[in-house]
C-alpha cells in the first residue's frame, strides 16, 4: 500500500513506532567529519524523521546496530562468565538498498558459516525490520548496479522524502493499521538503474593462483593500514575478543569483542611471534579477493555490495573499485 | 545456547619441559580427537587457541608455551585450580588412514604437541602400522619437549630427535629436520605417508624436500596454526582464501594446504 503525508504527520506515526521499536538511521554529526569543518554521518538512534539524514550517503554503515563496534559478551565475576541479561528489544533500521543487501552477507557469516549461530547477532537480527530509503541519486563512488545490489525486496517499508513530504510503501502487514485513514498515494520505491562508476567483477573461474602473487599488489604498499575501509564497510564482520578487568584487585571484568580490520597491524599475529601479510599491499589483496572471489566461492554471491564507502574514506586515495577492474583486466590478459 | 560459553576443567598435574613449555593435565570434560584444539581461557585475561596433545579416558594433556597474557595467567595456576575451555574445535588426525602404512611424522619445535596424540596412538598400537618413524627437531637441547615420552617411544618406534646445532653435552642427532627428510627410505614409496607439523617455513622447506624424493602432496598431511579469536567461523582471523582454519582445519591434506595463500 502507498501513502503520502507531511513530515509532521509522519512524526506522529514515528512516535507510535518508537514505543515498540528502537529506531536507527543515518544522522549527521556536525563537525565530526574526516577533515576539519566537515560532518560525519553515522548510524544513531533517531527520534523523529527530521533527524534522519536522507539526502547524503552515510560514511558508516548500519551494521553496527546488529554488530556493535564494541560488544560485551559476558560479564565476569571472579572466574565466572555471566551471560548478559537484556530485555528483548525490537529494531527498525532506515537504510539504502546496498546496505540492505549487505545484511544478507552478515547473515551468512554470523548465522550460517560453520553451521553455528552467533547468539549475539541472532538476538538482534531476529527482532529487526528494515525501512528502505529510496536513493534519489547515485552518490560519489557508488557502484551498486555493477554488484546487483541496487535492488532489494526484503523491507517492511520503503520511503522517499521530497518537498517536505514523505512517500511510503508499506509492505509489512504489521504496519498497515498505523496508516489507516492516511492519504493514499500510488508510490513504490524506485531503484537506481545506473551509477557513474562501473565495476566489472571477474569470473571466479578465471582467477588463477598466480594472481595472488602478481606484482600489481605491490602498488598498494602505499596503504597505511589504518583500517578505515574495513570499518566503513557494511559487509566486514571480523572481530577480536578480549578480556578486561575494572578494578585493581581484578575481581570483576568482562569479555568483549571489538571490530577488527585485516588491513591493520596485528590481524594475523599469533602468540609466539609469527604473522602473515607484513606488506599492506598483500593486505589489500587479502581484502579485495575476499570481497569479490573467496566469499563468492564459499557462499555463492559477492561479498561486496558496491556502496563505495571504502573509496570515500581512504586517506591514501586508494580505489578499491579500480582495483577490482584491474583484477578483471589481469584475468583477461592471462586467459 | 551461547557458543562462546566456557567450562571449567580442573588441573590434575603440571609437567615442566622447559622454562616456558609446560604440559597441563586436565580433567577430560569433553570428548576429543587427536589434533583438535580448544579455546582456553582465564576469565578477565582472555582466550587462546591451544591444541590437544594427548588424552585418555579421564585426562586431556595441553602443552602450552608461555608467550602472552593468557598463557602467563595459565602458568600462574597450580594443581587443583581451574582453566576454562570451549571446544573442541576443528578436524582431527584420522589414525585409521595410516593403518598398514609406513608412517613418517616430522615435527618442528612445539609442532610436536598437536601430533603427539598420533605418535602415542601408534606407540601403543605398533602393529597397526607397517613401520613408523618420528623425526622431531628442536632449536637446542633446552627446548626439547616430552623427554620422558621419547624414552618410552624409542623402544617402540624409530625416533630421530635432533637439535639444530652441536652442543657440548649432546651426543644425539644434530641438524634440521629437512636434512633427515631428504634421506628417508623411499623404497616403498606407494605405502609411505607423512605428517608434518611445525612453523610455516619449516613446513614449506620440508615439503620441498619430500617432493624431491618423490613423495606426492596428497600423501602428506599438515596441521596449520593461525591466529584465532572465535574458533567457530565468525571472527575471520584464521581465514586463508575461502578456508577457515578453525572449521576446515587445522589439519589439511598438503595438496590443498599448499594452495592456501595467506
Ligand atoms: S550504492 Fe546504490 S543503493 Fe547504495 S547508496 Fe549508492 S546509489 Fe544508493
Ligand atoms: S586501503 Fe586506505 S582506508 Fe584501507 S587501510 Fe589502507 S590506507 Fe586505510
Ligand atoms: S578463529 Fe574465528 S573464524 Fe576461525
Amino acid at each position: 500500500m502507498g501513502y503520502k503525508m507531511g513530515l509532521k504527520e509522519f512524526d506522529k506515526i514515528f512516535e507510535i513506532l518508537s514505543q515498540d521499536y528502537e529506531i536507527y538511521g543515518p544522522k549527521t554529526i556536525e563537525k565530526a567529519g574526516r577533515f576539519s569543518d566537515t560532518n560525519n554521518i553515522r548510524y544513531e538512534k533517531i527520534s523523529s524523521i527530521e533527524e534522519l539524514e536522507y539526502k547524503e550517503k552515510s560514511l558508516f554503515s548500519p551494521k553496527d546496530v546488529l554488530f556493535p563496534v564494541n560488544e560485551t559478551m559476558f560479564n565476569i565475576e571472579g572466574e565466572k562468565l555471566k551471560e548478559i541479561e537484556e530485555e528483548d528489544k525490537k529494531y527498525l533500521i532506515f537504510l539504502r538498498s546496498c546496505d540492505l543487501n549487505a545484511i544478507d552477507r552478515l547473515d551468512n557469516m554470523f548465522l550460517k558459516n560453520g553451521n553455528i549461530e552467533d547468539n549475539y547477532y541472532k538476538k538482534k537480527r531476529q527482532n529487526t525490520k528494515f525501512i528502505l530509503m529510496e536513493c534519489i541519486e547515485s552518490y560519489l563512488n557508488c557502484f551498486c548496479v555493477s554488484m546487483n545490489t541496487n535492488k532489494a525486496d526484503n523491507y517492511s517499508m520503503g520511503i522517499k522524502l521530497a518537498n517536505d513530504e514523505i512517500y511510503l510503501e508499506i509492505k509489512d502487514k504489521e504496519f498497515d493499521d498505523l496508516f489507516k485513514g492516511c492519504e493514499k498515494e500510488n508510490y513504490t520505491v524506485k531503484f537506481i538503474e545506473e551509477n557513474q562508476h562501473k565495476v566489472e567483477v571477474p569470473n571466479i573461474e578465471d582467477i588463477k593462483l598466480e594472481l595472488f602473487n602478481d606484482e600489481m599488489w605491490e602498488a598498494y604498499d602505499r596503504c597505511i593500514g589504518c583500517g578505515r575501509c574495513n570499518f566503513s564497510c557494511p559487509t566486514c564482520t571480523c572481530f577480536t575478543t578480549t578480556d578486561i578487568y575494572y578494578d585493581e584487585n581484578k575481581t570483576k571484568g568482562e569479555r568483549r569483542r571489538t571490530w577488527a580490520s585485516c588491513h591493520v597491524d596485528g590481524f594475523s599475529d599469533m602468540a609466539g611471534g609469527h604473522s602473515f601479510r607484513q606488506n599492506t599491499g598483500s593486505r589489500m589483496r587479502y581484502k579485495v579477493m575476499h570481497k569479490i572471489y573467496n566469499y563468492k566461492k564459499r557462499f555463492g554471491e559477492n561479498m561486496c555490495v558496491g556502496c563505495g564507502r571504502c573509496d570515500d574514506r581512504c586517506p591514501e586515495y586508494i580505489s578499491y573499485a579500480k582495483c577490482i577492474n584491474l583484477v578483471t583486466e589481469k584475468t583477461r590478459e592471462e586467459a | 545456547m551461547n557458543p562462546y560459553m566456557t567450562y571449567p576443567a580442573k588441573i590434575k598435574k603440571i609437567e615442566k619441559h622447559t622454562d616456558i613449555d609446560y604440559t597441563f593435565y586436565i580433567e577430560k570434560i569433553f570428548d576429543v580427537r587427536e589434533g583438535q584444539f580448544f579455546q582456553v581461557s582465564i576469565p578477565k585475561h582472555g582466550e587462546a587457541p591451544i591444541s590437544i596433545s594427548t588424552f585418555d579416558d579421564e585426562t586431556i594433556e595441553l602443552t602450552i608455551r608461555r608467550v602472552g597474557i593468557v598463557t602467563d595467567e595459565i602458568f600462574n595456576k597450580t594443581v587443583g585450580d581451574y582453566i576454562y575451555l570451549r571446544g573442541p574445535y576443528g578436524n582431527y588426525f584420522d589414525v585409521e588412514k595410516y593403518f598398514g602404512r609406513d608412517l613418517v611424522i616430522i615435527s618442528g619445535g612445539t609442532g610436536l604437541a598437536p601430533v603427539k596424540g598420533v605418535v602415542k596412538y601408534f606407540a601403543e598400537n605398533r602393529d597397526k602400522v607397517n613401520s613408523i618413524k618420528l623425526i622431531s627437531g628442536f632449536k637446542s637441547s633446552k627446548d626439547i619437549l616430552f623427554r620422558d615420552d621419547f624414552k618410552d617411544w624409542e623402544d617402540k618406534i624409530d625416533c630421530i630427535l635432533t637439535i639444530d646445532r652441536e652442543e657440548e653435552d649432546w651426543d644425539g642427532h644434530v641438524g634440521f629436520v629437512t636434512d633427515y627428510a631428504k634421506n628417508l627410505d623411499t623404497s616403498n614409496l606407494d605405502n609411505l605417508r607423512v605428517i608434518m607439523v611445525g612453523p610455516p617455513p619449516m613446513m614449506k622447506f620440508t615439503g620441498i624436500e619430500l617432493n624431491k624424493i618423490g613423495i606426492e602432496d596428497e600423501n602428506i598431511t599438515v596441521s596449520f596454526e593461525r591466529k584465532m579469536s572465535c574458533g567457530i567461523g565468525k571472527c575471520g582471523h584464521c581465514r586463508i582464501d575461502e578456508t577457515y582454519v578453525c572449521l576446515e582445519g587445522p589439519i589439511f591434506d598438503y595438496k590443498q594446504g599448499k594452495k592456501l595463500i595467506d
